[in-house]
């Protein structure tokens, strides 16, 4: 009996065009675009240098700024108003202001002011690059500093190195981190939105009738409905692992069998989500608003854009119940750290139990009688 | 001319008629608002770290004691062997590893080459690299009180104004955002199933045998879904406003016009989206999860477009959200009025336009 209703689901699947170039186009498109827009690596600020002194210094330290290589100088303008004009239309980031007399202030006062200016809309972008900014100032102060009391001995004082090491990402590159979790993302949404479109367009079309009056089991119309998805989800799968290895030379670190191993069971777990939505869903419309409602806070509470150490206790709490989490950690961990099975258990139990809970209650929720 | 109104009140039956769907198109922006306003955070807080401290003298002591009491960190591990070190790392609880070297206090005094190693876990870039600055900021603020000198001559004072978000809130970063996500999807996905369900209906057929024209149907269903989304647009304002606390620091009418204009235009995306498919599926996943992932991703409104590579750009500037996202920035968190947004104003209108008259050309009055 399965086995009729597994060919059927497959011709179903295929008769449709669209449906088995997505599957393939997705995780294809998804991972060749998206790791390379998802850098929140902050590089390039564009800084607008406002010298009102036109002195030496004043020239040497936007020189020493923008030789750091953190600023890309946007513009020397002539005078503050002009500059913040910049910042106000998006094309400069940060404003480095040195007022007149610096030089002379410098020499003579042994101490001068500079203003940084930063566009903090983004936060991130903004604080670091007037950290940085401060940072590049008090070097250049130290810097005149040695020049000036040449001669004098260096006083011994307490000092001691601090050496920062990146594990495996040395050099903190974003799609390292972000394929793993891109592939999570292109995953859920496959193995999640297909599903729950799945039972709810046979109610629409009626055919779901047809399928009432049978003598097919629950468990076995739910399972031919389960099966497709799963041999999907395992082609994409296997589509991003084939891009990762051609476009930007990843290789998983850990055991290729152990992420299928989980992989199978994620699949399994968002798709039995999806015919939950689907059977409770009146119209197509119903599920995929729903749908779409459940998958955008899976993403975002999962840990995929941003740390979940840092969100408030309420949200930790909530981020347990993404199956997406748990995946996204079983991928950077297996993918970039090589983790084993046995480091992984407390994330396939909470998988197991996401795929247990979903599939049953999707059984149980699909009523041959209306 | 008295079809049109008559028209509009069928669809909104439709829409009247399926509470649920109308509730979760209402709830979905004050979701999103609550997700990015208070628990989405690019913030490092109460990061887990590892200490393997070999000395255990005075002052690796006092450093431990100085991680252990900031916010930034807990420590939840203090190691015995460096060979634990990979291991904690790969059960993925700990983000850093903070590991000094021997004989610490003594080197640190005498010699003045004492050595702490930040190993964080580079897997997530930005973390890594904020919890590396944080440690290093109490590292050297234990090394400066050690430090007997005074202040130093040829000092410059960096004064920094921070400009539109002094209080560095994420929230003014993704107000924008969010507002052109949902807006941009809810509107899309709406219309585009509209007429994706009456061709797989057959009820098409019957709007096209009448003598309306093809204009009046399309302005008939995209109406409605105006309503709709303006009320969405009021909710986010409203929200934003008074929960998340983002002002609205620039023109309202300014922000109400290029929301409207930006409105129509995904509305229009939604149309051409649903006169090329049969299907609602096939218009779904195109206008949710096709439309979903470059609209996160490629808008501006998660990570910076200035960062991407250039074709990545260009691709960026086809999406009405990019435009809408740096036009809403400028109005409501930079203070600006019309006259600063007028390209994106244009732009905007000009890409509604556009998807306008191509959905009509492409509308058959013909079923195959």
């Amino acid at each position: 009996m399965l086995r009729f209703l597994v060919e059927k689901e497959f011709k179903q699947m295929l008769r449709n065009a669209f449906l088995p170039r997505l599957i393939v186009m997705f995780p294809l498109i998804g991972l060749l675009v998206f790791p390379l827009a998802a850098d929140f690596e902050i590089k390039g600020i564009r800084l607008v240098a406002v010298d009102n002194d036109h002195s030496s210094y004043s020239r040497r330290l936007v020189d020493k700024v923008v030789s750091s290589g953190w600023f890309s100088l946007a513009r020397v303008e002539g005078a503050y108003d002009d500059a913040i004009r910049l910042v106000e239309l998006g094309t400069a980031d940060v404003i480095l202001e040195l007022p007149p007399h610096f030089e002379r202030d410098l020499i003579r006062e042994k101490t001068a002011g500079v203003m940084i200016s930063a566009d903090t809309v983004n936060g991130t972008k903004g604080g670091l690059g007037s950290a940085y900014l401060s940072g590049i100032v008090s070097d250049f102060a130290s810097e005149i500093r040695g020049e000036l009391i040449a001669g004098t001995p260096k006083p011994v004082v307490p000092a001691f190195t601090i050496i920062p090491r990146f594990r495996y990402n040395p050099h903190l590159k974003y799609p390292i981190s972000m394929v793993p979790a891109l592939m999570v993302m292109v995953l859920s949404m496959l193995a999640g939105f297909l599903p729950a479109l799945n039972i709810v367009a046979e109610k629409e079309s009626g055919t779901i009738e047809q399928m009432n009056v049978t003598p097919v089991r629950k468990f076995d119309f739910i399972l031919s409905k389960l099966i497709p998805y799963w041999v999907a989800g395992f082609i994409s799968l296997s589509i991003c692992f084939v891009v990762a290895r051609v476009f930007y030379g990843m290789i998983p670190a850990g055991n290729l069998a152990t992420i299928y191993l989980f992989a199978s069971v994620f699949v399994l777990a968002m798709s039995g989500f999806g015919l939950v939505i689907s059977n409770y869903a009146l119209s197509i419309q119903q599920a995929m608003f729903m749908m779409f409602f459940f998958v955008m806070t899976f993403i975002l509470m999962s840990g995929l854009y941003t740390p979940i150490a840092g969100m408030p206790a309420w949200a930790q709490m909530m981020s347990n119940f993404s199956p997406l989490k748990y995946f996204i950690r079983v991928m950077r961990l297996v993918y970039l750290k090589g983790s084993g099975f046995s480091e992984l258990a407390s994330s396939f139990a909470a998988l197991g139990g996401f795929a247990v809970f979903f599939n049953v209650w999707a059984v149980i929720s699909y009523r041959k009688s209306a | 001319m008295n079809q049109l109104p008559v028209f509009i009140r069928k669809e909104f039956h439709h829409i009247l008629r399926d509470p649920w769907t109308m509730m979760m198109l209402l709830a979905l922006p004050i979701l999103m608002l609550v997700l990015f306003g208070f628990a989405i955070t690019t913030e490092v807080k109460n990061a887990h770290i590892a200490i393997y401290d070999p000395s255990n003298d005075a002052a690796t002591r006092a450093i431990g004691a100085r991680f252990g009491t900031s916010e930034y960190f807990k420590v939840v591990a203090e190691l015995r062997t460096p060979e634990e070190i990979d291991g904690i790392f790969r059960f993925g609880d700990v983000s850093m590893v903070v590991v000094f070297g021997d004989g610490f206090y003594e080197n640190l005094v005498r010699t003045g080459d004492a050595q702490v190693l930040l190993i964080a876990d580079g897997t997530d870039p930005n973390t890594a690299s904020t919890l590396v600055n944080y440690a290093s900021a109490i590292v050297s603020s234990y090394q400066q009180e050690l430090s007997p000198l005074g202040e130093l001559p040829y000092r410059i004072h960096s004064e920094v104004r921070l400009l539109y978000n002094p209080r560095m809130k994420g929230a003014y970063n993704f107000v924008p955002g969010v507002m052109g996500m949902v807006l941009m999807l809810i509107c899309a996905m709406m219309t585009s199933i509209s007429i994706a369900r009456e061709k797989e209906k057959g009820t098409m057929e019957i709007l096209l045998v009448s003598p309306m024209k093809p204009i009046v149907i399309i302005l008939a269903k995209t109406i409605p879904y105006f309503v709709l989304s303006v009320v969405n647009l009021a909710t986010i304002l409203i929200m934003s406003v008074f929960v998340l606390e983002v002002p609205i620091a620039g023109s309202l009418p300014a922000l109400v016009t290029v929301s409207l204009v930006f409105i129509f235009a995904s509305l229009a995306l939604g149309l051409l989206i649903s006169s090329a498919v049969q299907t609602q599926v096939v218009a779904l996943l195109i206008s949710g999860m096709a439309l979903m992932m470059p609209v996160i991703l490629l808008s501006g409104m998660m990570f910076p477009v200035e960062n991407m590579p250039r074709p990545l750009q260009w691709f960026s500037r086809v999406l009405p959200a990019s435009w809408y996202i740096v036009a809403v920035r400028k109005i409501m968190i930079k203070g600006l009025g019309l006259a600063s947004i007028l390209k994106e104003l244009s732009v905007l209108a000009g890409m509604a336009l556009a998807l306008i008259v191509v959905s009509l050309k492409r509308f058959r009055i013909r079923l195959e």
